[in-house]
């Protein structure tokens, strides 16, 4: 299980590293709309290119309880187990 | 520390926008001189900005009616129509929309903010599921948080990326409701209803339009996109407002469903707020008539719209992807965005000032919604508006005349040949 959160972490940084184009230090503590100063547009936009990446649904309803990256990586796992 | 002190930065931002200029969001009109005219600050000023698509705000007959239904009704109605009971006005409306749309049922609300409010939280319940358009109007993501259904977001106008996450979702056993618009009151571009009608069939799913910006404004009879589109049969759905080609205030949802009366005692935002006043709905059954009396106002509505849209993209503007009664520019910052909209606003021209996150990318719009009853002379002086402070800010590159002028002062220096390549360079 382990194995597989840190998988999905590591694809997550890899996705939000795309989007943001400057280099940022990136890890499960990262607080995604404080460290990272994105609007929720692009937050919302966000998660819906991980729904592509992990082809899965994230509703948005699961992206509230959402903080740092390492929620949205338990919270992933979690719909990437469920499909 | 206050309970507002959450709201700091918001302040901030405000306090900027203040600083500028006149601040866009708290404009007072003193009078209304016609449905394109309004007086600012004691000075006539050309309204291209306020969605009076028909420009039916002032026309006689809607305003004989309202006031015949006031002098007979009162000035309100002074509660919601399960508890007040209803008027002979809000049958009377919903019966008109009913006929006008072809469509069983109608449901009126007090707002077309409501009816998306209402319609979303209430058709859609726990465990169905309601996949939007990423570039939804505000009341539609809130209908969505209001009720207790999974909300799933697709791709602007992207038919197939709706059929990928639809296919991710056959297993769930829910509803699936997908939302659209008729026309995006962002940058004005029209949904591909046709490709998303075929999505919604092959997939199972409910479709609902909202045509609030294009009712009366697109279809041979004005009924919207789902008409225009020649797919009313596939749209479970209609919802939109009085407060845009109607003239006045309101929302609504009509459709053929067996049943949807039941609506009336499950939606919380139709049973729990007073209903429309009387002479509302008086004005918007003037407007439905006259609207269908004088489809020529669509027409002049769409001449008007393409002598902007065309005007502003030839002028060299970045304007949205096709055009429609609204025609937004896009500039490349906020700060420019708000200089460039106070400038219009000293010139005589009121139009939207809409900035990130409320628009679709990361650019700031200066947004217009167009009139039938718009004269060629306003819109003409509002592209004219728009090419000198365009030109004056350094949006559009400097005209002929004064890369002339320059040119001319710069070869007494003996660089003419230079400061031509660079002015070319720059346009």
């Amino acid at each position: 299980m382990t194995d597989t959160v840190k998988t999905t972490q590591a694809e997550i940084i890899e996705g939000l590293q795309e989007i943001l184009r400057r280099p940022a230090t990136l890890d499960a503590s990262t607080n995604i709309v404080r460290d990272l100063q994105l609007d929720s547009l692009a937050v919302m936009d966000f998660i819906m290119s991980l729904e592509d990446r992990f082809e899965i649904v994230i509703p948005l309803d699961r992206v509230a309880e959402v903080e740092t990256l390492g929620d949205l990586a338990r919270v992933v796992d979690q719909l990437r187990g469920r499909n | 520390m206050s309970i507002l002190s959450k709201f700091a930065p918001l302040r901030q931002t405000y306090e900027q926008l203040r600083a500028v200029g006149q601040n866009p969001f708290e404009m007072v009109f003193e009078g209304m001189l016609s449905p394109t005219e309004g007086l600012y600050q004691g000075r006539r000023t050309i309204l291209l900005g306020t969605n009076n698509y028909l420009g039916l705000t002032f026309d006689e007959s809607c305003i004989e009616d309202s006031i015949a239904a006031l002098r007979l009704q009162g000035t309100g109605t002074t509660g919601s129509r399960i508890a007040n009971g209803s008027y002979d006005g809000h049958r009377k409306l919903e019966l008109a929309l009913a006929e006008f749309f072809a469509r069983k049922h109608c449901m009126v609300f007090s707002t077309g903010y409501q009816a998306n409010l209402g319609m979303l939280s209430t058709l859609a319940g726990k465990g169905d599921y309601l996949l939007l358009d990423a570039d939804s109007h505000a009341s539609i993501y809130d209908g969505a948080r209001l009720g207790h259904a999974e909300v799933v977001r697709f791709r602007h106008n992207d038919p197939e990326d709706l059929r990928k996450r639809l296919k991710r979702l056959s297993n769930e056993p829910g509803s699936k409701l997908v939302v659209v618009e008729g026309i995006y009151s962002m940058l004005g571009d029209a949904a591909p209803l046709r490709e998303f009608a075929e999505v919604k069939r092959e997939m199972g799913a409910w479709l609902m339009v909202d045509e609030a910006h294009s009712l009366g404004v697109l279809g041979a009879n004005g009924r919207g996109l789902a008409e225009a589109a020649d797919v009313e049969a596939d749209v479970d759905f209609v919802v939109g407002t009085f407060s845009k080609s109607l003239g006045s205030v309101g929302g609504f949802c009509v459709s053929n469903l067996d049943d949807f009366d039941v609506l009336r005692v499950a939606c919380r935002p139709y049973m729990f707020t007073a209903s429309l006043p009387p002479a509302v709905m008086a004005s918007t059954i003037a407007a439905l008539r006259r609207m269908q009396e004088s489809p020529e106002l669509r027409t002049r509505l769409h001449e008007n719209a393409s002598r902007l849209y065309y005007g502003l993209s030839k002028l060299g503007f970045a304007v949205g992807p096709q055009a429609s009664p609204i025609v937004s520019v896009a500039l490349q910052e906020a700060g420019l965005a708000v200089q460039f909209w106070n400038h219009l606003l000293e010139g005589g021209l009121y139009l939207n000032l809409a900035l990130p996150p409320a628009t679709p990318t990361q650019s700031p719009l200066l947004r217009s919604s167009v009139s039938a009853v718009h004269t060629t002379a306003q819109i003409d002086r509002a592209l004219q508006l728009f090419e000198s402070v365009g030109r004056q800010l350094g949006v559009l590159p400097p005209s002929l005349e004064s890369r002339r002028k320059r040119v001319a002062q710069q070869t007494v220096g003996g660089h003419a040949e230079v400061a031509l390549v660079a002015s070319a360079a720059r346009g």
